[in-house]
């Protein structure tokens, strides 16, 4: 490997980019982001949206922030760090109200509520704010991919089981139109999504265990 | 009257900030281990969210608005009387938050100390920015927006409460160590939302 792609993506740059997906996950390990990813994922499409979404604004606003970092006093960081997210969420809201108009009044105030989502912020106060701007970046998109990753299997089991379909293409067909699958009901109400959470998070600190909480 | 009082109920039961939208979610897991933290938390939203929800009405209606005040007249040229509301809801409730963080601290410097860093949080719970935005996409008058404002915090206190309640009775029971903490909080989470479900029966 030659030295400048060495110094674009180095070991440390794989790492910052790796470990969020699944190690250092940020809904399963880090419990950050947690209210959006069971609201948005009775549907895979949601999820795929709002997981590009997340992604975006997280590394854009991890890049920002990491840009901003030398020259920002300590005592307004939250406001500044506030005002960066706040401006690329309006982006990715008025670009799904331009481009995917239905989505986004499914959505509703969830692409507002990135500006709250608890990964933003998590990241630029805890990474961006003492790394480099490449480095933030792309440890911006693995955070926004772990998080993604983690929506799209929630929702890819609720939308298979709770409606035989996956984006809306049946899969097992429903007894009422004619086939064998009688949908669980249950996969379509909100609390399935914290049971499916709760399951992979159990999958996940078996399989790591130094990841279980002693009390 | 009795429309406030239906939107009370409907926000206080039937569409309770945390079990049936789940928001406000990080701090619901982290600040639930003990009642008297929990409550203490929820008063604290309680205000902030009664606080906020009416303020940002008026900067919507009065300020944001077609036909409102400066800002909004010049916003409005640009064709575009949406684009700042994001900027200006957060901005209130940083405000918010702070002046509720020092009424705390100056008044129960106990519950100051045991809500730590979760006090200044308020600001980025999501319960608060929901609030204002539901208040935006349902398009609450004033009156409204002060009901609806108590009414969702009220409702998250009291889930929040609630799931302290739980957790510390479940400090006596075996759990499977990849369960624990997380894992069994969020399925006792579930098991509350379900709980709640009962209440979408009602008719109002």
């Amino acid at each position: 490997m030659s030295a400048a792609t060495d110094r674009l993506f180095g070991k440390p740059q794989r790492e910052a980019f790796v470990t969020p997906i699944i190690t250092n996950n940020p809904i399963g390990v880090q419990v950050l982001g947690i209210c959006s990813a069971l609201a948005v994922t009775t549907r895979v499409d949601k999820a795929v949206v709002m997981g590009i979404g997340v992604t975006l604004v997280t590394a854009f606003a991890n890049l920002a922030v990491s840009l901003v970092r030398n020259h920002t006093p300590a005592s307004i960081r939250i406001i500044v760090q506030l005002a960066i997210i706040a401006s690329l969420v309006i982006v990715v809201d008025q670009f799904l109200k331009a481009y995917l108009f239905e989505l986004s009044l499914e959505l509703s105030v969830f692409v507002g509520l990135i500006i709250t989502n608890c990964i933003v912020m998590g990241r630029a106060e805890g990474y961006a704010m003492q790394n480099p701007p490449w480095l933030s970046f792309l440890d911006g998109i693995g955070n926004g991919l772990g998080y993604a990753l983690v929506l799209l299997l929630v929702a890819l089991t609720r939308e298979l089981l709770g409606a035989g379909k996956i984006l809306g293409v049946t899969v097992l067909p429903l007894v009422t139109e004619g086939g064998w699958y009688v949908p669980n009901g249950l996969m379509l109400i909100a609390p399935s999504g914290l049971f499916l959470i709760a399951l992979l998070v159990w999958l996940l600190r078996t399989y790591k265990p130094e990841l279980q909480e002693k009390d | 009257m009795e429309h406030y009082a239906n939107l009370l109920v409907k926000s206080i039961f039937l569409e309770n900030m945390a079990l049936a939208f789940f928001l406000g979610m990080c701090s619901f897991l982290a600040c639930s281990k003990k009642v008297d933290t929990a409550i203490g938390l929820g008063v604290a939203v309680v205000f902030v969210q009664v606080l906020t929800v009416p303020l940002n009405q008026i900067i919507l209606k009065q300020l944001l608005a077609e036909g409102g005040a400066a800002l909004g007249a010049s916003v409005a040229r640009q064709g575009r009387p949406d684009l700042p509301r994001l900027h200006l809801f957060i901005g209130t409730i940083a405000a918010a938050t702070q002046v509720v963080e020092m009424a705390v601290d100056r008044f129960a410097p106990k519950l100051y100390a045991t809500l730590g860093v979760f006090l200044p949080l308020i600001a980025v719970n999501c319960v608060i920015l929901a609030g204002s935005l539901f208040m935006q996409e349902r398009d609450y008058t004033f009156t409204e927006s002060v009901v609806y404002g108590v009414g969702s915090g009220v409702g998250w206190a009291l889930a929040i409460a609630g799931m302290a309640a739980v957790r510390e009775k479940m400090a006596y029971s075996n759990v499977p160590d990849g369960l624990k903490g997380l894992g069994i909080t969020f399925i006792v989470a579930g098991l509350m939302s379900m709980a709640f479900m009962v209440f979408s029966g009602i008719q109002l």
